[in-house]
């Protein structure tokens, strides 16, 4: 049982980590990303293609894909998602839903139907012992490692620093944030980049602990959207709990019998949405 | 002559298709507080809007400090020394009181004001600096709100019915503040529903009546009579 | 003063236009008779895509609803079909009414936990929804577990009288699909579901009951879906949860609205010609074609918002199946 729970608690910090950027986006600029998972998973296939090239040296990849992911991030949001933002929903899930399909059928066409996977020297298998029956896996540890880390990270920004505060602004009142001076299409664009760093990350995690194709992109959103969801919208931390709870009742179901479990997580989730449906640690005033 | 510090000439402003301006003539000169009189619907806050870049106009319309900033972003037009305290107060929710001053110094104008400053003018945003900025009572939000545009140390301040919604003895202590940020060498724009108030205080008044002027003069010289024929347009 | 005002509800060209479709319909019914079977297979998959991509309008385009999880009530309403007709022995093409009003039920209970999420999220949490549907009856070995089965009902049926039975089903779902949805949007409630679509506040300051409004469409939209659901089983004889349960259906959905245009009945009629035309000429080219769909949607949805059918009537100023209300003097 204690296996199952440290097990569970481990996949939620790789979920916090997929759910990080949704959060990010979402609290900022009201923008719900279908592409998201798609993007985690061509993230791992980046980092796949890369590392030979960098004599698969984990660090070297992340130093050369994350600074990338800002890029993109940044352009993508300045050429085209701004122009979704508004009080319509629609716009912005039609084109990120297109992003959707263009990323799965372009990943497909470069590296076809077959599961990858990112080669980490060994620290996929390597674990630790904590005691005569539990042991853990190194990699599933420093990923929830950073998976804290990087919400550490986020709720400083948002809190403390000027970014976070123009952040903040923009999300309340982008009228008067203008007239303070702030411009907001550069505003959304830093924090898609942002976003798509902790994208980046979680796809560079996720093609180290597993394979990963073409297809698995939308499953990925679910689960960063249930996570976010069973946190309570507007607090990162919220989101780190949520995929907490997350994991937990993946790995719940998976101990059950191995075909229930991201039903049981489904459920979960329903569960959390019918009894609080502003999440278990809210913070915004809602959508 | 003093020197315009505000100019329009012929202003005109839509919204969409609908025509919200008819031709504004509007003058502020250096040191002085200038008021809009208006009824509901008279084009007061669209000219605000017009002023600071939120509503579309001609390049050509608009003189600040003799430079033409008609069609310039809001954010330009804060830079250059135009500061608004937008009607409704409209102060960040997820921010607290100092939070929202220091967004309004994000344009980082250089000048005297600075959150010392405020505190010292408006000592009880100190105590509450912390707290978010629309927990607070209507009459400090105010004060939050004209901090807030004094922060990016503008030459202009436009303040858009600051006394709506304020008990009588807060607006006496909004008011009794501008005398002194005007000695600085700020001038002000007040849009006001209370027409005595706006005589009392300020050195001229424009009266607005469907988008257009009606009615312009020293305040001090300005009838009853002309002032009601111009508000309601009979 | 007083001015003699009518409301002109139908424009002349409408109503040419409108005679034209009879016709049409007239010429389809006919069409097992001179046509050949492939023909009627083709018209039903349309039939399929075309019925959920006008639920998905009516949702999305006048109810202001953005789902990604139609494909729950769709795949409810197939496997619904499935059990009448292989466990309890109802004729499958008298089930298929059924099998929507079971999808219209189901909808009751899962829009009390979908309303709870707006915009974005609540996309995506239909999405989660239909999952959970998906996962469950993929774990239901009696209906096929995971790999699905066939409609063992129609077997021994004549080929052609099944094949032209289907078609006949699928084109009166078709022209009711079109008349229903139609007449409801020139109805008052029609009328209603418009104002709500452009402010709920306002819709609701004029005593408008928004969200039953919004549930009756939610209703309305799963009925559609499944039925189109069970009209894909009668002619694919074969599902499994994957393909009934499928995102790509809702993928579908969005392509045909948005390239036809949103918000106007035309539209998805225009977008599922448009989608028919695609489909056979290019589908051969796989993962392109749909990359190209996909990037298609997304300079719909920047550069041409209002669609095919919406640039057409904006440049020529000729409506259709109008629901606009002219004032003329």
């Amino acid at each position: 049982m204690i296996d199952t729970i440290i097990q569970g608690l481990l996949l939620g910090g790789l979920y916090c980590q997929f759910a990080l950027g949704l959060s990010l986006m979402f609290g900022v600029m009201r923008l719900t990303n279908i592409g998201h998972g798609d993007l985690i998973i061509f993230g791992s296939f980046m980092a796949i293609a890369i590392a030979p090239l960098l004599g698969m040296n984990i660090l070297m990849v992340a130093l050369v894909l994350l600074p990338l992911a800002y890029v993109v991030g940044y352009l993508v949001q300045r050429t085209m998602l701004n122009q979704t933002l508004g009080k319509d929903p629609l716009p912005s899930l039609v084109v990120t839903f297109g992003f959707s399909i263009v990323i799965q059928n372009t990943l497909l066409q470069i590296f076809s139907a077959d599961p990858l996977s990112l080669d980490a020297g060994g620290i996929n298998v390597a674990s630790i012992q904590l005691s005569q029956d539990v042991a853990v896996g190194v990699l599933p540890l420093i990923i929830f490692a950073v998976a804290a880390a990087s919400t550490f990270g986020m709720q400083l920004l948002f809190n403390k620093t000027s970014l976070g505060r123009a952040f903040r602004a923009v999300s309340d009142d982008r009228e008067v944030a203008e007239l303070m001076g702030l411009n907001s299409s550069h505003i959304y664009a830093i924090a898609t980049g942002i976003a798509f760093v902790l994208i980046a990350l979680a796809g560079l995690f996720q093609g180290m602990r597993t394979t990963v194709s073409a297809a698995d992109g939308p499953m990925l959103l679910l689960f960063a959207f249930e996570s976010v969801i069973i946190g309570g919208m507007g607090s990162f931390w919220g989101t780190f709990v949520g995929a907490m709870v997350l994991g937990l009742s993946q790995q719940l179901g998976f101990k059950f019998d191995s075909s229930w479990g991201i039903w049981f997580g489904h459920i979960v989730f329903l569960a959390v949405l019918i009894v609080r449906p502003n999440g278990l640690f809210p913070k915004t005033k809602g959508c | 002559m003093t020197a315009a510090i505000i100019e329009t000439n012929g202003l005109t402003a839509f919204y969409g298709d609908a025509q919200a301006l008819f031709g504004m003539d509007f003058r502020l000169n250096q040191g002085e507080l200038v008021a809009i009189i208006g009824a509901n619907g008279a084009g007061k806050s669209t000219f605000m809007k017009a002023l600071t870049g939120l509503v579309s106009v001609e390049r050509k319309q608009i003189f600040l400090n003799g430079e033409h900033i008609g069609g310039l972003k809001p954010g330009d037009i804060v830079r250059k020394g135009m500061a608004l305290v937008p009607e409704g107060r409209r102060l960040f929710p997820s921010l607290s009181v100092e939070e929202n001053l220091l967004m309004g110094a994000f344009a980082k104008r250089s000048g005297p004001w600075n959150l010392a400053r405020l505190y010292k003018m408006f000592p009880i945003l100190e105590e509450k600096k912390h707290i978010p900025a629309t927990s607070l009572s209507g009459g400090q939000q105010q004060m939050v709100s004209i901090g807030r545009a004094l922060m990016s140390n503008p030459t202009v301040l436009l303040c858009d019915e600051i006394s709506l919604g304020l008990a009588p003895i807060v607006i006496k202590e909004i008011y009794e503040s501008l005398p002194s940020i005007i000695e600085e060498g700020m001038s002000v724009v007040i849009v006001e529903q209370d027409v005595m108030l706006a005589k009392r205080v300020s050195q001229r008044i424009y009266c607005m009546q469907e988008g257009r002027v009606s009615l312009e003069g020293a305040s001090a010289g300005l009838t009853r009579e002309q002032i009601s024929h111009a508000y309601f347009g009979i | 003063m007083s001015v003699n005002v009518s409301v002109i509800r139908i424009t002349r060209a409408s109503k040419a236009s409108i005679s034209l479709g009879v016709a049409l319909c007239l010429v389809a019914i006919t069409l097992p008779f001179w046509g050949e079977s492939s023909w009627m297979r083709e018209f039903v998959e349309i039939a399929c895509y075309f019925i959920f991509a006008m639920m998905w309008n009516l949702l999305a385009g006048f109810g202001g609803m953005v789902s990604v999880g139609q494909q729950a009530f769709f795949g409810l309403g197939a496997y619904a079909l499935l059990v009448m007709g292989n466990f309890l022995g109802i004729n499958p093409f008298l089930s298929i009414p059924i099998a929507g009003v079971l999808a219209a039920l189901i909808s009751l209970p899962v829009s009390k936990i979908a309303f709870r999420l707006q915009g974005g999220y609540f996309s995506i949490g239909t999405w989660v929804i239909a999952e959970v549907f998906r996962l469950s009856i993929a774990n239901l070995s009696a209906v096929g577990g995971g790999s699905g089965t066939s409609l063992t009902a129609l077997r021994g049926m004549d080929r052609t009288f099944r094949e032209n039975t289907t078609y006949w089903v699928a084109l009166a779902c078709v022209i009711m699909t079109i008349v229903l949805i139609y007449f409801f949007l020139r109805s008052k409630q029609g009328l209603a579901l418009l104002a709500i679509r452009d402010s709920e506040v306002a819709a609701e300051s004029q005593g408008i009951a928004v969200q039953r409004m919004k549930l009756a469409v939610y209703v309305v939209a799963a009925f559609g879906c499944g039925i189109a659901g069970a009209l894909y089983l009668v002619t694919n004889l074969r599902i499994s949860p994957d393909a009934a349960f499928g995102v790509n259906w809702t993928a579908f959905a969005i392509f045909i609205v948005m390239i036809g245009g949103i918000g106007r009945i035309e539209g998805p009629l225009f977008g599922a010609i448009i989608f028919w035309g695609l489909n056979k000429f290019l589908s051969d080219y796989g993962t392109w074609y749909l990359l190209g769909l996909g990037v298609l949607a997304i300079v719909m949805m920047l550069f041409f918002r209002e669609g095919a059918w919406g640039f057409f009537t904006r440049k020529t100023g000729l409506e259709v199946l109008s629901i606009q209300r002219r004032l003329q003097r």
